[in-house]
């Protein structure tokens, strides 16, 4: 793992330049994965009102007994470096990285879509799939379960399309994401 | 290594030694007895039976606070753990360091809802620093020694470890503080940027019209901490302020010393901190008491913030200069940069600006007119302000009016002496904490100033003082009425008073008689002197029940959510006549 350089707030003027916009970020975050440890980050969120779009754990490192958090949320840069802050703050975690902020990365996300339909639509629904390399991974003669994989407008859209051509069900992963190029976290 | 192997309740013992603790504010139960067997078997540790957790932890925070060392408390499982809940939010806003070990049932029936059971770990997770449940005997003495060392480093706060009966009862290794290894990802950050802290310097020694707004991580950082900002700020000539948990670490006696800012402070400190040009925020957390409206806090200054823990700084107010780190070591380094540069403060412009704060001084924002009848609250404690000068005191408040004005009259030279609750502002602190004190400072005169609706709250730890012969002086400023709830509802609650009445209360002097206190009671404004110089003097624990007027409001005040300049000096007083500066502001308002 990679040092741990020594933190520094941002300045009133870093602040200001950003605004007061509100903003989506998504962060990683590195955990013992001791018990306990999803209800302190989840009770962080809710105990102060911050947002949560996305979340999704699991353990990454079974011998170091390390999971890994990925959190999408939303507020204006004060609340975001809060988040940050008050992340770091519980004994449990390692590393937290704002992807949003701290270079490029990628996200993914999966879902599980299940479509009901009979004649043109159903052939349809096959070949909207096609084009977004979704996979069946169930057929009845009435129904797919499709699984796709993208970042999370490539879901949505897929999801919108499904929509009219009798879409009965959907389970999503939420978000999983890490940053580009060689380095560890 | 010395791997010895003991028994959990044994292991529970020496890891407390080790950790140099002395007293223990504790309560038994069903799963915990079997380390009560070991506690009556010792007497390394002393255990004090308090009458109620919540009192236990309130002793504990009040010990912690006047000694620097950790509280313990000790409590059974449900009932015991859940009675612990309001004193652990209350040392966690107000970041004492507290360790409670509670007990819990065997491990195989946790889930069960078993006899008292509660799940202690979920309840308490946010109400304490970090929480620990223990699963086996091996881990007990790692996570005891992990526990203080959270407990005290960093920001402090409380942190709980939950032990089932079984784990008291097993078999297990015992390490020594000094064999576990810490957590890799608890590290805080004691050393401030120098970058930083050069920047801050300069900026503080160019400054105008500067002001040094301290707070209470200076307690938190050690003695050393109020010793290095009392050289700043008179090494710079520069006005200081103190937050309600930061009293004591400047001293009061000095004339550079302004008061308290927020919505109880004085005029002096709060047109202070909204003219200034350049704040330097010392270990203090830009409280809403504090700032009032924050859109309109100190609108023209440049800040700088000292907090060892990022998340304070940037919450409430967005700085120019943070630094993260703690205070005693910032303050030494920005010592330091001062006097290797050379630096020089601006005489003439400070000299301009003091002219202006003596402006405010001269209002005497804190006066009140003592009548020849009827006891007034502040005089009775600007007597004992008076009559307590130069003793070793300490001073413990419950929270209410008696609190602000404790606050405004009595004057604090040193750190650890002055014990309130502010954060949670929890009504019932005052004569627990005042328990805890005096444990800890054996030959200290400790008093509790209190009311009667807080003193309600945990009057039970009357008997457990009498019980240890502790000489706590409870000073019980009665007004018959929850006076600060009666005071917000005349000033903005439609001038009724609803569910605040007092009138029916006990016979005061009775109840501490019976609790075995000796009481004393005044009623006259030229009894006040007699009776608290009594109650000093009196051997054992002391109550004096002082009758005082019941209508007197706590003023400046800074209505809530209001502007520095929306202050109100007193009840004839719609608007402050403060300075032609500030009437301009507030009729821009
Ligand atoms: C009825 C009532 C009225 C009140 N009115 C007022 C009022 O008029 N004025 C007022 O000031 N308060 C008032 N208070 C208290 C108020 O609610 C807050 O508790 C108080 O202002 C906070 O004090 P503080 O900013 O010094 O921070 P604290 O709560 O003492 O926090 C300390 C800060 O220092 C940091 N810190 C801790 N240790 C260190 C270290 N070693 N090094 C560096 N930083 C460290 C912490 O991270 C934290 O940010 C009132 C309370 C009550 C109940
Ligand atoms: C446990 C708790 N409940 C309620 C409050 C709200 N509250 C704040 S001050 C106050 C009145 C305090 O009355 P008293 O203790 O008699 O003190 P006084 O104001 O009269 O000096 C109340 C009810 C509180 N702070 N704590």
């Amino acid at each position: 793992m990679a040092a741990r350089k020594p933190r520094k707030a941002a300045t009133k003027r870093e602040l200001a330049a950003a605004k007061d916009a509100i903003q989506e970020h998504t962060f990683s975050v590195l955990v013992d994965n001791e018990a306990g440890v999803l209800a302190r980050v989840v009770g962080l969120f809710s105990g102060r009102g911050y947002n949560i779009e996305s979340l999704t754990v699991s353990e990454v490192d079974q011998d170091a007994h390390r999971s890994k958090i990925t959190i999408v949320t939303n507020g204006t840069p004060m609340i975001i470096e809060q988040i940050r802050a008050q992340l770091e703050r519980l004994v449990p975690v390692h590393r937290v990285a704002d992807l949003t902020v701290e270079g490029p990365s990628v996200s993914r996300e999966l879902a599980l879509v299940k479509v009901k339909g009979k004649g043109e639509r159903r052939v349809e629904s096959l070949r909207i799939a096609d084009i977004f390399r979704a996979h069946v991974v169930d057929s009845t003669n009435s129904s797919f379960v499709f699984e796709i994989v993208g970042d999370t407008g490539k879901l949505d859209a897929f999801i919108e399309l499904m929509e009219p051509l009798g879409l009965v069900d959907v389970s999503r992963t939420g978000v999983v994401a890490i940053a580009r190029g060689s380095q560890d976290m | 290594m010395s791997t010895r192997r003991m028994i959990g309740g044994e292991i529970i013992l020496k890891a407390l030694a080790d950790q140099d603790v002395d007293v223990v504010f504790g309560y038994p139960g069903g799963v915990t007895l079997p380390l009560y067997e070991k506690i009556g078997q010792q007497n390394r540790i002393e255990h004090i039976l308090v009458a109620h957790e919540q009192g236990g932890v309130h002793a504990a925070e009040g010990y912690a606070r006047s000694t620097g060392k950790v509280g313990v408390v000790l409590a059974t499982s449900g009932p015991g753990a859940t009675n612990t809940v309001t004193g652990l939010v209350d040392a966690l806003m107000d970041s004492i360091p507290v360790v409670c070990l509670t007990g819990q049932v065997t491990s195989h029936l946790i889930g069960n809802d078993a006899f008292q059971e509660a799940d202690t770990t979920g309840i308490t997770r946010p109400a304490t620093k970090h929480n620990y449940l223990i699963k086996s005997t091996g881990d007990l003495a790692r996570v005891i020694h992990e526990a203080f060392h959270v407990a005290t480093t960093g920001r402090p706060g409380p942190v709980l470890v939950d032990i089932p009966k079984d784990v008291i009862l097993g078999e297990g290794a015992y390490v020594g503080p000094d064999e576990i290894e810490i957590k890799q990802t608890y590290k805080p950050q004691v050393r401030g940027d120098r970058k930083a802290i050069e920047e801050a310097v300069e900026m503080l020694a160019a400054a105008k019209k500067p002001i040094i707004y301290a707070g209470g991580g200076v307690i938190n950082s050690g003695p050393r901490a109020s010793r290095l900002l009392t050289e700043l700020v008179d090494m710079t000539g520069y006005p200081c302020t103190l937050t309600l948990m930061g009293l004591g670490a400047y001293p009061a006696s000095r004339a550079q010393f302004l008061g308290m800012p927020g919505m109880h402070g004085s005029l002096e400190a709060n047109m202070a901190m909204y003219h200034c040009d350049v704040m330097v925020n010392i270990g203090a957390r830009f409280d809403d008491r504090v700032t009032g409206n924050t859109a309109e806090f100190s609108p023209k200054s440049r800040k700088v913030h000292v907090d060892i823990d990022p998340s304070s700084i940037n919450k409430n107010i967005a700085v120019d200069v943070p630094i993260i780190g703690d205070c005693a070591s910032v303050l030494r380094d920005m010592l330091k940069v001062w006097k290797e540069n050379k630096l020089k403060t601006d005489k003439a412009a400070l000299k301009k600006w003091w002219a202006r704060i003596d402006r405010w001084r001269a209002k005497d924002s804190y006066g009140f007119d003592q009548g020849p009848d009827v006891i007034k609250p502040q005089f009775a404690l600007s007597r004992l302000n008076e009559l307590t000068r130069g003793m070793d005191i300490h001073v413990t408040t419950d929270v209410g009016q008696h609190q602000m004005w404790a606050a405004q009259h009595l004057h604090f030279e040193e750190p650890n002496r002055w014990m309130t609750s502010g954060g949670l502002g929890t009504m019932g602190y005052g004569v627990p904490a005042a328990m805890g004190v005096q444990k800890g400072n054996p030959d200290s005169k400790v008093v509790c100033v209190t009311s009667e609706g807080s003193l309600l709250m945990n009057i039970q730890e009357m008997a457990t003082i009498a019980n240890y012969r502790l000489p706590v002086k409870i000073l019980n400023l009665n007004n018959k009425v929850l006076g600060m709830i009666r005071q917000w509802q005349e000033l903005f609650h439609g001038n009724l008073e609803s569910e605040c009445d007092l009138s029916g209360s006990p016979d005061f002097v009775k109840l501490a008689e019976a609790f075995g206190f000796e009481a004393l009671t005044a009623s006259h404004p030229d009894e006040v002197d007699d009776a608290i110089i009594a109650m000093l003097e009196s051997e054992g624990p002391c109550f004096l029940n002082m009758g005082v007027d019941r209508f007197e409001s706590v003023y400046p005040m800074i209505p809530a959510g209001a502007a520095h300049y929306d202050i109100v000096l007193g009840p004839d007083d719609q608007r402050a006549e403060v300075d032609d500066d500030d009437l301009a502001m507030a009729s821009l308002a």
